[in-house]
């Protein structure tokens, strides 16, 4: 046993940033790509919860412009997924999905839900008649109402919701790690004494949220100068 | 127009998808250079790769969520793929609990767990009923966890119990070297542990029933500051883990459990016996082979690469698997 | 999974609500009363905090607002604060605050600030300019325009904002046992102890305190909304002043 013994070194060691647990740029420069996988966790987490919750949110928005007495009920239903919070959700679905990629997802996709869909709903509630009354004019059936005239319309609020969806999301998914689903929070609390440690994996979610941010505002820019020229 | 809001929205999923895939393709891949450096046809420590293990399906290490298990996970993962076995890792699992259900239900393959942790959490015994004889308390575990259909492969060499440590500041003011010596003294310090610890007959619980004591108050945090609470003078007594580098490196007391009533914790990797019949001999003869060299100081060197020079869990695992002889 | 030991884990929990029991790794009580410290702890902090934090929040913005200052404030620190792990603001700070409730309760206010500024801030700007103006002409001081008009109109806005912060310190106070605070959280945490009925019983308590006190500020908004007053139109759908954001507010009706 001793003759393995030697094999690994046993070094003596002196205070340094990293054996003080201090910020060390140093140390995040040398160590920054260790964050890009748990990074990339978390990334998926968002984009697959943001992308269920506007399929979602958008369908039951529609469902409920058509039929307005569907608006108390759903407000009411998805505001209570939103208040739960997310540490005791993660934990109630435990029993049901089980540790997970999907248990996050449910979680997550749940807390988009009520933004989107409120947004949706004044969106389109926000169109002026006299659109509306143009697009009867022109003979559009109510199908091709909803798709030409209406939701163009209400594109800068469906934005806007999609918006603080994604950037909610991004930071209630750091918390996944209660459903085993890694990401950005998993990485921060394999060492919580590290400021380093905390720093980036804090900061990279802010980043993450801001890249996103702006992708779906240069979207927005897009596709609403198209509206623009197009009216 | 409401193709082109369609494909602006479209647009935006795909500059996300993008972004991200720069992101996932710069991982590095540490545990590929271990097997491909290990050279079939030699002899001794060195793991060499079976060719025959490539066609088994992948194993999947798991692993709990703190600086040992990382490591363990990490020399364990590496190791298996030197034998030339796919290995996937599900490290980071969180809790007992967590991972010992993922290990029933098959999410992962196989996961370290300490002897002492096995017995008390998931089969039922009382922590002062643990055998304080490390190789009984494992055959202890070996019998509960065939009936889960999990096999427990042997021990590790290195012994991580729980301790109590103070400051040597502290403890030489106080006159302080051992449990026994904080009767009429514990009144006024102040203990800190896991939140759970409060509650553990292997630990505050037992602490205070075995030795007699009570403390001013107790202070629950997260296992990562069990060091800092001492150095940051936040509590005077700390429990900790006797693998750990910060003993030495600050400065602490361990404190002798005169009257022994903390059990022995000796890792085993549990593994689901569907595994060890899939994957063949191989994988029990290579964790029995590179699990040889973790003695106690060996561990708490590992810990201390990680815990306080801030190196990565796998890269440690490397340097241990290569400065041993391991893998080349 | 069976549907029926779903329904069985939920019972359990029910159960660990109401009645102790051993624990799970034994020499201990859990479950039942044990929880009420834990409950008191819970509501002590977020009680606590949000006192500090409105009490920070609603004179600086109602201040900006009634200058008309700091419309880029109030949108950052809408967006950033949302996305900012409350995990990390926890853990950051401990390393100077130490464990225990100053930390826990520092980090909860500094996130329960942006939501309650900002909707105060969109508030303020939200009355309308004519009733402003028309106070003004019945020679009202700034102070009096603040208190009188401005404050009562704003009020539905504000307390939506404080609702937000409420459910959100909710949630921090969760993660407490993890920084030397035991909350309700510790049922969660700390499954080893109370095991996954423990751990459920926990997550139950957390989320009936969330939606409690959700709905209590619901009411409060509506009783603050004034009535025949159409100016300020109080948020038809409660998340309307949850999610304000600068984007969102001005294109809302």
């Amino acid at each position: 046993m001793m003759g393995l013994l030697a094999a690994v070194t046993i070094r003596t060691r002196t205070a340094t940033c990293e054996t003080q647990n201090g910020f060390c740029p140093d140390w995040i420069a040398k160590h920054w790509t260790d964050y890009l996988d748990p990074m990339w966790q978390h990334l998926q987490l968002v984009v697959v919860s943001v992308a269920f919750g506007f399929v979602i949110g958008f369908t039951l928005g529609v469902m409920a412009h058509r039929r307005r007495w569907l608006v108390g009920p759903i407000t009411g239903f998805t505001g209570v997924l939103y208040t739960i919070p997310s540490i005791a959700l993660f934990t109630l679905l435990l029993p049901i999905t089980g540790f997970g990629f999907r248990t996050a997802v449910i979680a997550l996709t749940s807390y988009t839900l009520l933004i989107i869909f409120r947004n949706v709903v004044t969106g389109l509630a926000n169109v002026p008649a006299d659109a509306l009354e143009a697009g009867r004019g022109m003979g559009l059936t109510q199908r091709q109402r909803l798709w030409r005239v209406e939701v163009p319309l209400a594109l800068p609020e469906i934005y806007a919701g999609l918006r603080i969806a994604t950037t909610t999301t991004v930071g209630l998914a750091a918390l996944a790690f209660f459903a085993g689903a890694g990401g950005l929070g998993a990485q921060l609390m394999t060492d919580i004494n590290f400021k380093s440690n905390i720093v980036l994996a804090g900061g990279l979610c802010v980043v993450l949220a801001v890249v996103l941010d702006l992708v779906l505002l240069g979207a927005e820019r897009l596709t609403v100068r198209w509206e623009f020229v197009g009216r | 127009m409401r193709f082109r809001s369609i494909l602006a929205l479209i647009g935006a999923a795909l500059v996300t998808v993008a972004f991200a895939a720069c992101g996932s393709s710069d991982k590095k891949d540490t545990t590929s250079t271990a097997a491909a450096n290990a050279a079939p046809g030699s002899t001794g420590k060195l793991i060499v790769a079976n060719p025959d293990n490539a066609s088994k399906g992948p194993i999947t290490i798991g692993s709990k969520n703190f600086t040992e298990e990382f490591i363990l996970g990490e020399i364990y993962a590496q190791s298996l793929q030197a034998a030339g076995y796919k290995v996937k890792k599900q490290l980071n699992l969180g809790s007992e609990q967590i991972a010992y259900k993922a290990l029933k239900g098959g999410q992962v393959d196989a996961y370290p767990e300490y002897t002492g942790t096995a017995l008390t959490s998931f089969y039922g015994v009382k922590p002062d009923a643990v055998p304080k004889d490390p190789q009984q308390a494992f055959e202890q575990v070996k019998t509960f966890a065939a009936k889960d259909q999990i096999t427990a492969l042997p021990p590790t060499p290195f012994t991580d119990s729980n301790g109590f440590a103070m400051t040597s500041a502290k403890a030489k003011e106080l006159g302080i070297t051992k449990l026994s010596d904080l009767k009429g003294k514990s009144e006024k310090l102040i203990l800190s542990g896991s939140p759970e610890c409060r509650q553990r007959t292997d630990c505050k619980l037992g602490l205070e029933k075995t030795y007699g004591l009570k403390f001013k108050s107790y202070l629950p945090v997260d296992l990562a500051k069990r060091h800092s609470v001492l150095t940051d003078g936040q509590a005077d007594v700390s429990v900790v883990f006797t693998t750990d580098g910060q003993i030495k490196a600050d400065n602490l007391a361990l404190l002798e459990d005169d009257l022994k009533f903390l059990p022995p914790y000796n890792v085993t990797l549990l593994t689901r016996d569907q595994t060890i019949a899939a994957a063949g001999p191989d994988m029990a003869q290579t964790i029995e082979k590179v699990q040889t060299g973790l003695t106690t100081p060996v561990m708490q060197e590992l810990n201390s690469r990680v815990d306080l020079d801030k190196q990565t869990p796998a890269a440690v695992a490397t340097q241990y698997l290569k400065e041993s002889g391991y893998v080349k | 999974m069976m549907p029926a030991s779903i329904t069985d884990d939920f019972s359990g929990a029910l159960d660990f609500i109401f009645h102790q029991r051993d624990a799970v790794s034994g020499g201990v009580r859990v479950g039942g009363a044990t929880l009420l410290p834990l409950l008191e702890t819970h509501i002590r902090v977020t009680v606590i905090s949000m006192f500090i934090a409105c009490a920070l929040a609603i004179p600086f913005a109602l201040w900006l607002g009634h200058r008309g200052k700091g419309q880029f404030a109030a949108a950052s620190a809408a967006n950033v604060g949302r996305a900012v792990p409350s995990i990390a603001v926890l853990v950051f700070f401990s390393a100077y605050l130490g464990l225990g409730d100053t930390n826990l309760i520092f980090a909860m206010v500094l996130l329960a600030i942006p939501p309650i500024f900002t909707n105060t801030y969109v508030g303020i700007r939200q009355v309308d300019r004519d009733a402003v103006d028309a106070a003004r002409g019945v020679g009202m001081s700034g102070p009096q325009i603040v208190r009188r008009v401005e404050l009562p109109l704003a009020l539905p806005l504000i307390f939506g904002g404080m609702r937000t912060s409420t459910v959100n310190v909710i949630a921090t106070a969760t993660l407490g046992p993890l920084v030397g605070v035991l909350t309700l959280g510790d049922a969660i945490i700390n499954a080893s102890v109370y095991g996954p009925e423990g751990r459920l019983a926990g997550a139950i308590l957390v989320a009936v305190l969330a939606v409690t006190a959700e709905v209590a500020f619901a009411l409060l908004q509506r009783a603050a909304t004034p009535r025949g007053l159409k100016v300020v139109r109080a948020p038809r759908f409660r998340a309307a002043s949850r999610t304000t954001t600068v984007p969102s507010v001005t294109s809302a009706p």
